[in-house]
């Protein structure tokens, strides 16, 4: 089998790691006019820690994170049985290439694997669309981060003012943990696992891009709101920007049940997008807003 | 004012800093994160000493991306870790050890603020996630501990730095912690959102 694929992967696992999205680092920036002064060193070390890992080719933060994949397979996609080894094999050669820290843990014994796989790893979220093609999306995230996420069965009558008090209340009571200003991922209705999934998914909208739904986009902005009133700030020093963006994707639910999950993103939010044709061609879409050589 | 602090750390340089310092520091810092936590605790309940000499050492809570090159280890990325995780070995690897300088981010309890008040030490904030600027300021690793049996990030590396930081004491040997003291003012400021209703 063409092996190509695999080496895109590696390069998209490269830029994820090592290019912070230009929309992101433009969003770092703009925080910063208007921080406190121990608010402002942090965001300015974020950039130019940022600036750094990109000039060098490093990883910008050393927890490169779960190995997390998103893959949108079209119904007619011809290799849609090769893309799981795809990935784990770039998974395992990435690690010694670009390099990534190895960071899977066997459960049983508390080894870890070295090479970046193992049980359930990496971590693939799979979603037949219609379609020949196949694209996609590495979410490199952080432990730290990850460790911040919750679920909350709310009662119905709670809605919407229930989802507010339980984010805000979330978000500020991680503090400094999960390294803010972060962006999170909310997801609301059907089941547990659901409103989980909702949430991790909802990392994967580029940001800016508010809910097609306008309920959904003004309680994004909303919660937005709410986060930031509570002054924890920039790694929980205290300061105005604790969130970056607060993204919702919503799921109908049961007359009884009103789940929210939330998922924390760090705010070194890394992702890459690819894609791969109908030949098995496969091909960089985004890394970050730009790709090297491919700006103009 | 940014301060410069030099390996091996004296206490009575330690005690001088409170809440809100800054400083950068030059010398000798050794990296543990929970397994390695352990591991130094069931050494000390069992009487034995560590493979490794930490005194005047700071203690960097920090998994790194290392790589292994013709004969050394040279440091790709090495930003600090979630410290709330030691909090329940913090406390007693403090006094054990007699650390006085601990780095990490997110801060700490108060059971590790107290142990820091007995040896008269601080903990210090690095910018989370900047892993590739921190890597720049490591001179060298002198050395690595447990790899084989903890694997990359949990190992203990030895590293000598250079010029590390911006740092921030976040908590002092004076009983003041900037987490709790930012924690009580959010608190204030979401309490009025819990009245309101509707939306």
């Amino acid at each position: 089998m063409d092996q190509q694929p695999v080496q895109v992967l590696i390069e998209a696992m490269r830029l994820a790691v090592t290019r912070l999205p230009d929309e992101v680092l433009g969003a770092l920036q703009d925080a910063h006019q208007a921080e406190s002064e121990l608010g402002r060193t942090q965001l300015e070390t974020m950039i130019a820690n940022a600036e750094v890992a990109s000039a060098e080719g490093l990883p910008l933060c050393q927890d490169t994170g779960l190995p997390t994949f998103r893959v949108l397979v079209g119904h007619e996609f011809p290799h849609r049985a090769d893309v799981g080894e795809w990935i784990r094999t770039a998974v395992r050669r990435a690690t010694e290439e670009v390099p990534l820290r190895p960071n899977v843990v066997d459960l049983l014994t508390h080894r870890n694997t070295n090479d970046n796989t193992g049980r359930g790893v990496p971590m693939i979220d799979w979603e037949p669309v219609p379609g020949t093609d196949c694209r996609i999306d590495v979410l490199p995230k952080g432990g730290g981060s990850e460790n911040c996420s919750a679920l909350r069965m709310l009662t119905p009558s709670e809605g919407f003012s229930g989802v507010k008090r339980f984010v805000a209340k979330h978000v500020a009571s991680c503090g400094g943990r999960p390294c803010p200003p972060g962006f999170i991922g909310v997801g609301i209705g059907g089941g547990a696992d659901t409103a989980m999934k909702l949430a991790k998914r909802s990392l994967y909208r580029p940001l800016g891009d508010p809910h097609p739904e306008p309920e959904i986009a003004a309680l994004e902005t909303e919660l937005l709101g709410l986060v930031n009133a509570s002054g924890l700030g920039p790694m929980g020093l205290r300061g105005r920007t604790t969130a970056l963006a607060v993204h919702v994707e919503i799921a109908d639910r049961h007359p009884a049940s009103y789940p929210v999950g939330l998922v924390y993103q760090c705010w070194a939010h890394r992702r890459a997008t690819m894609e791969i044709n109908a030949e098995g061609v496969a091909s960089l879409v985004s890394a970050g807003g730009s790709i090297p050589g491919k700006d103009e | 004012m940014t301060r410069h602090l030099v390996t091996p750390l004296d206490e009575s340089a330690l005690r001088s800093l409170r809440v809100g310092d800054r400083f950068t520091l030059t010398g000798d810092l050794f990296t543990a994160r929970d397994a390695a936590h352990h591991k130094i605790v069931d050494l000390q309940l069992r009487g034995e000493r560590l493979p490794f000499d930490v005194a005047g050492m700071a203690l960097y809570h920090c998994g790194p991306i290392m790589k292994w090159t013709q004969d050394q280890w040279i440091p790709i990325s090495a930003g600090p870790t979630t410290s709330s995780r030691m909090e329940g070995s913090e406390p007693e690897v403090i006094r054990h050890l007699q650390l006085r300088l601990i780095i990490g981010k997110g801060g700490m309890g108060p059971d590790t603020l107290s142990a820091l008040a007995d040896v008269g030490g601080v903990y210090a904030h690095y910018t989370g996630g900047a892993g590739a600027l921190a890597a720049r300021s490591i001179r060298r690793v002198s050395g690595v501990h447990w790899l084989d049996e903890l694997g990359m990030p949990e190992a203990v590396w030895r590293l000598e730095v250079d010029g590390f930081g911006p740092l921030t004491v976040t908590m002092d040997s004076h009983g003041r912690s900037l987490y709790e003291e930012v924690s009580r003012d959010v608190n204030r400021h979401l309490e009025p959102r819990r009245q309101v209703r509707g939306g």
